[in-house]
């Protein structure tokens, strides 16, 4: 199978004005993918179920990514010369700029055809906010129905087009995203055998009041 | 029946061997009520294996009376919470244990009916069906094995022979003063309404020893 950059340009040559872009995985998987905009995700994904060379006939896996907003911090180095050209130090210039957060969807295309794949593609919606509208895939890989909806379920993203968008795993009452970084669970906690971390932290909030005294003092250093 | 002449169980087996059975209406009630007890032919996750492990030939819960699975409430005894309790299936767990006559009894098997298990922290698990329904015998396990069920009905059917069919200690369904029917929780918008039942569960204090 060809390059995913080699793929980019096919697509950037067969639609003109289409966001698609290489984003790298620097980890020791490197499976990079390709990020596509909204406008032209749906007649991509047809373009790579039906292309000859690439067949991407089965989507195997659907899967959302939170992005929450997050502080980025630039750091410019400029090297302070003196007379004779030498450097004297470096000036760091530390400039800090907030990266909006966003929704992504990951799509895991193979081709059964041709035995090849994956194929990563990646949508993402503006905000994580109001505007969390994303294409829906159904209409070209049947297998995302399902997928698509436990995304609108646990992250919140809205499928354009899918066919019966729905909570799938909670009940229809339900109000909250659990899989978002921001989700706040219900406080029901309540004694726990190996508390740690964050775990130990929500339980702390329903434990009585520890005793006055220099026994109760021991009994908190142990936990 | 406090006043009948006191027998200790050495002169009551002396005098079945002479053909003479002497019983109480209680013993005879709670001997047929324990080898009797009919489970629901419910199962919710990996554990319901087990169950079924325990109803075939090589566990055989016959030997104790519970062979006859019931796939109806109405006509079972027995709800063994056999597995993960999701939020969205607990009000259909509660609703099924409403609709079992009494006398019934719950056995929580296995970790996650007990408290939720290795998904305690999940946002969608139930903490324990106990939050719901009172619970007879808690089985630990992940899953227990058969044997560990059967014991647990064992116990459970030592339970009933203990049980006094007048006064105070009279089990639920033979006091006036007890309900029968159990608040089936709706689901909210964060958690169900409400999230456990009062009346039947509250959260366990901490006893600081030292």
């Amino acid at each position: 199978m060809e390059t995913l950059e080699q793929l980019r340009d096919r697509l950037l040559a067969r639609f003109p004005g289409a966001e698609v872009s290489v984003v790298t995985n620097p980890g020791p998987a490197a499976q990079h993918s390709l990020l596509l905009g909204p406008a032209h995700a749906r007649a991509i994904a047809l373009f790579l179920r039906d292309d000859p060379a690439l067949k991407l006939d089965q989507c195997s896996n659907v899967t959302g990514v939170d992005w929450p907003d997050k502080q980025i911090t630039d750091t410019v180095r400029t090297p302070v010369l003196d007379a004779a050209g030498a450097t004297v130090r470096i000036l760091e210039e530390k400039t800090t700029r907030l990266r909006p957060g966003y929704l992504e969807i990951v799509y895991h295309l193979y081709s059964i055809a041709l035995r090849h794949g994956p194929v990563i593609l990646r949508l993402r919606t503006t905000n994580r906010t109001d505007q969390v509208t994303a294409p829906s895939l159904t209409p070209v890989w049947r297998a995302c129905e399902f997928q698509e909806r436990e995304v609108f379920d646990l992250f919140g993203v809205v499928f354009d087009g899918h066919p019966d968008l729905r909570r799938i795993l909670m009940w229809p009452e339900f109000k909250d995203h659990p899989m978002r970084k921001d989700y706040v669970e219900p406080d029901d906690y309540e004694w726990e055998p190996t508390p740690h971390g964050t775990v130990l932290e929500k339980a702390k909030g329903h434990y009585p009041p520890p005793a006055a005294g220099p026994a109760a003092k021991t009994e908190e250093l142990k936990n | 029946m406090s006043d009948a002449p006191a027998i200790t169980p050495a002169e009551r087996d002396e005098l079945r061997r002479h053909g003479i059975l002497l019983t109480s209406l209680q013993e005879l009630y709670t001997w047929g009520n324990s080898n009797s007890v009919w489970p629901l032919n419910f199962g919710l996750a990996c554990c319901a294996i087990e169950m079924i492990a325990a109803s075939m030939a090589k566990f055989d819960i016959a030997r104790f009376g519970s062979e006859v699975f019931r796939p109806s409430p109405r006509q079972a005894d027995l709800l063994i919470v056999s597995g993960t309790v999701t939020k969205k299936m607990a009000p259909q767990v509660v609703r099924l244990w409403n609709q079992m006559p009494e006398p019934k009894y719950c056995i929580a098997m296995g970790a996650c009916a007990i408290s939720g298990g290795p998904f305690k922290q999940g946002y969608n698990v139930l903490k324990g069906i106990d939050r719901f329904i009172p619970v007879d015998i808690y089985i630990p396990g992940c899953p227990p094995r058969p044997e560990a069920l059967l014991h647990g009905l064992v116990e459970l059917q030592k339970k009933i022979k203990g049980f006094q069919l007048t006064g105070p200690d009279a089990p639920r369904h033979l006091r006036a003063d007890s309900q029968c029917d159990f608040p089936v929780p709706e689901f909210g918008e964060h958690d169900l309404d409400p999230p456990a039942n009062p009346e039947v569960w509250k959260a366990p204090t901490i006893v600081r020893t030292k």
